[in-house]
């Protein structure tokens, strides 16, 4: 992709997102952070997707969520209020707060670490590589060569 | 037969403490040249019988366990606790692995079994497998001295015998629940094979790559056997727990996956040991990982480190596993900086655009995919060591960090195939990657009028939708790359043997089997990719149903047609008949329910799922309306599922097709009715590449 097209994307892709823009209904309000919670029954299951039948917790924490939905809370004020009353095992996920920044970012700075290695080993290694060894010239086996290649179009 | 299968643990404790200490002293004696009173080949034959017989005696144990739940014994502590009378039959046969006793059993017997195939096939290369053969006695002692000491599956109830047993869990009463347990566990106990082999051969600093050879089909066969019980695990979660996912990101579901992608890497990366002596240290640590990764899974699950929903088998057995962890640590350290001068490697990296350098990059992603998993599943212990309270680490922190890092793996599943071995020209890359790029493009535009809009990633916090995007249109790309790679091959064979381009495809696999095979398994993973993907679209309703009430989802419409409940000797289920409705035409009718298992007194749902390629509609008996008595109904409509499980089955077609042996070249030529040496110039064509 060239760099022209590459800038003429992003420009596209705000515009396609402002015209998208909209407000989150109630309901998807309630299915996303419902999916953010966990049942605190002891089942260690997402709130909305807890299958324990007959759940004492379930049902509770879903009742407490759409209330605070209703009340017109940010989501952040729902999550916090649901970690004050519950501790932060209730989150699923930790939040970027203190030493649970530690969780988001080691997996990605490893990533980079391994990929800016992995480029650096075969850079160092390209520079005292070891000359091709000598192949037969022989009409034959250039014959042979070039028919592989033509037939194999590699 | 208490006392039978006690004896049968005993002995074939003894018999595996015989064949590591006689082929320990036999291994040392023909090392250092040393002889004692017996000739060291004697002591370490008698060793390999000693092994050999391990098996019939743990087989002679598990018989015992299986014979006590089929006659119903309850004296035995295990079968009272996991077995009942109007236990259906299968499911006694189940109750071996379903506690934690009865799965360490079935663990010792695998391991057995795998040495017992080992040592009868000793001739492959006596001492290799006298080394790899005593390293599996280590392990077996370990696992046979669980059973004789920490977890007995032989447990006498003390006082009088209860006239029934408290039955199995009834979430474990499902048909996938009889295979897939020995299948997780044929592939965790599978690794050992390779593990011993890699031991043994650096601790005799083994010359040359045949113990690779030796390990091959063992380590593709125990990480087939692996995956299938993954899958087989996700299949019974999504029709048995009723949520309408079929992976949880639950510790045991991680434990599973983490040797899965440490093997997947070690399969990779052998290659390259194979073909250019490269890799030797990074191979060696892959497989000692995948073993101590099997352990370190074991220990988090049943020692109660992590809480898990799979609580069936926890117990305070942590403290033997984290012995014998540290101690297979420690051994494998030692071996390797004693030999780690045999491990030098041959050749170097040439070009980052090469076939190796591709597979350097693919075991970095897997490996990091492996950290991830293992960051996450420990993350909650380091944190309450850390700030002095527990966290949790669950489906949103995978999907934020695993899910970019799988994406990324899919992308250098279709670059591989189009890159050469050593070095590929700018050119080369530039001509191969055209068809495949244009492939991408096309389904990445396709797919937007079609519901995946990429851009609510900008929108909402949800990225569900841009990475299945992102799946999709890489789907194409690496699907395409393979079909190119099939259809270049098979045009070679083709123009020679004016066969049809499907019959020269398949001779063009016969030939190349592990290669081609290899593709056929990247394509069955493009497939369950793509059906991950759909997990980005579900969606689900909830309703309390009465009669001829009707609920819509999706295209479908649920209608209502009766509820009422049914009672027989092991469960009473409650259950709803519902009528399903596409375009007003009747496609089918579901009853999903809950039965209540009387021996346990536990509930468990039976979900009801109609499958298509399209999506499924997974239906769920939620409970019953207190005020009405009627029907809570939850209906999901799961995109895509069908092609997860269809992938599964491409990928073992693949494995096994990478199992067979290829075709010789003369036998190439027979088959195609052309001469032997235009034959072999096909076999080159084929082989190109590899």
């Amino acid at each position: 992709m060239s760099r022209l097209s590459r800038f003429a994307l992003l420009p596209l892709l705000i515009v396609v997102s402002a015209l998208t823009l909209g407000t989150a209904d109630t309901q998807a309000r309630f299915t996303d952070l419902g999916h953010k919670l966990m049942c605190m029954c002891g089942c260690d299951q997402i709130l909305l997707e807890c299958d324990h039948i007959g759940c004492p917790d379930a049902a509770k924490e879903s009742q407490e969520l759409t209330a605070a939905i209703g009340t017109g809370e940010s989501d952040t004020a729902v999550m916090e209020a649901f970690q004050a009353e519950y501790g932060p095992t209730v989150l699923a996920a930790p939040w970027l707060s203190r030493f649970n920044i530690v969780a988001w970012v080691v997996p990605p700075a490893l990533l980079l670490i391994g990929l800016f290695g992995t480029f650096a080993l075969v850079r160092k290694w390209r520079l005292r590589a070891a000359s091709m060894p000598v192949v037969p010239n022989d009409p034959a086996s250039r014959d042979l060569r070039e028919r592989i290649r033509k037939e194999t179009q590699l | 037969m208490p006392a039978f299968g006690s004896f049968a643990l005993l002995v074939a404790l003894l018999l595996s403490a015989y064949n590591l200490l006689a082929g320990g002293v036999a291994l040392r004696q023909l090392a250092t040249g040393s002889r004692g009173a017996f000739s060291p080949e004697r002591m370490a034959e008698t060793a390999r019988r000693a092994g050999i017989a391990s098996f019939f005696a743990v087989s002679c144990a598990a018989f015992a366990l299986v014979w006590a739940a089929f006659t119903n014994d309850f004296r035995l502590v295990y079968i009272l606790d996991h077995s009942n009378r109007a236990l259906p039959w299968p499911y006694k046969f189940a109750a071996l692995w379903s506690g934690q006793e009865g799965s360490l059993l079935l663990w010792a017997w695998l391991l057995a079994g795998y040495g017992f195939v080992l040592r009868l096939r000793h001739k492959v290369d006596v001492k290799l497998t006298a080394y790899a053969s005593t390293i599996l006695a280590g392990i077996q002692v370990f696992f046979l001295l669980l059973v004789n000491v920490a977890a007995t599956p032989f447990s006498l109830v003390q006082g009088a015998v209860p006239p029934d047993g408290n039955g199995l869990n009834p979430l474990l009463q499902y048909p996938e629940m009889v295979i897939h347990p020995p299948m997780l566990y044929l592939g965790y106990v599978g690794f050992s094979v390779p593990f011993a082999f890699a031991l043994g051969a650096l601790m005799m600093r083994y010359p040359g790559e045949k113990w690779i050879h030796i390990t091959r089909r063992w380590t593709m066969v125990t990480w087939l056997f692996l995956t299938v019980g993954i899958f087989l695990g996700m299949h019974w979660a999504y029709n048995v727990l009723g949520w309408g996912g079929y992976w949880g990101w639950d510790p045991v579901e991680n434990a599973s996956l983490m040797p899965w992608l440490t093997g997947t890497a070690f399969l990779h990366s052998v290659m390259m040991q194979e073909k250019r002596g490269m890799m030797k240290s990074w191979n060696v640590w892959l497989i000692f990982s995948t073993f101590l990764l099997s352990i370190l899974g074991t220990l988090l699950t049943r020692s109660g480190l992590v809480s898990s929903v799979h609580a069936f088998a926890q117990s305070s057995i942590g403290t033997w596993f984290w012995v014998f962890l540290v101690l297979v640590l420690a051994v494998c350290l030692f071996a390797y900086i004693i030999n780690r001068d045999h491990l030098k490697t041959e050749h170097k990296l040439e070009s980052l655009a090469s076939r190796e350098s591709s597979f350097a990059f693919n075991n970095l992603v897997l490996l990091l995919a492996c950290f991830t998993v293992l960051w996450g599943t420990l993350f909650p212990i380091l944190s309450e060591f850390a700030q002095g309270n527990k966290v949790t680490v669950s489906a949103p922190f995978y999907n934020r960090v695993a899910v970019p890092v799988g994406v990324f793996l899919l992308f250098l599943t279709g670059i591989g195939p189009l890159l050469a071995w050593r070095s590929t020209s700018l050119r080369s890359v530039r001509k191969n990657f055209v068809v495949p790029g244009i492939a991408a493009l096309v389904v990445a535009i396709a797919v937007i009028p079609l519901g995946v809009h990429p851009w609510t990633i900008f929108t909402t916090d949800h990225e569900g939708a841009f990475y299945a995007w992102v799946t999709f249109a890489l789907a194409g790309f690496v699907a395409t790359a393979i079909f190119a790679e099939f259809f270049r091959g098979a045009r070679v064979i083709q123009k020679h043997t004016a066969q049809n381009l499907l019959s020269s495809a398949v001779q063009l696999t016969r030939r190349n089997t592990r290669r081609y095979g290899g593709y056929i398994v990247h394509f069955g993973v493009v497939l369950i990719f793509i059906g991950i993907a759909g997990q980005a679209f579900n969606t689900s309703v909830e309703q309390t149903m009465s009669y001829k009430q009707t609920m819509n989802i999706g295209p479908y419409q649920i209608e209502c047609m009766d509820y009422s409940q049914d009672t027989n000797a092991n469960y009473d289920s409650t259950y709803a008949i519902l009528d399903v409705y596409r375009n007003g035409h009747k496609i089918t009718q579901l009853d999903p329910a809950i039965r209540f298992y009387q021996a346990s007194q536990q509930p468990s749902t039976i979900v009801a799922n109609h499958s298509t390629l399209l999506w499924d509609l997974y239906v769920v008996y939620a409970g019953t309306d207190p005020q009405t008595g009627q029907p809570v109904i939850k209906a999901f409509l799961n995109p895509l599922v069908a092609w997860i499980w269809i992938g599964l089955l491409v990928t073992i077609f693949g494995t096994l097709v990478a199992l067979f042996p290829n075709l010789t070249a003369a036998l190439a030529a027979q088959r195609s009715r052309v001469p032997a040496a235009a034959g072999h110039e096909q076999l080159v064509a084929g082989r190109a590449g590899d």
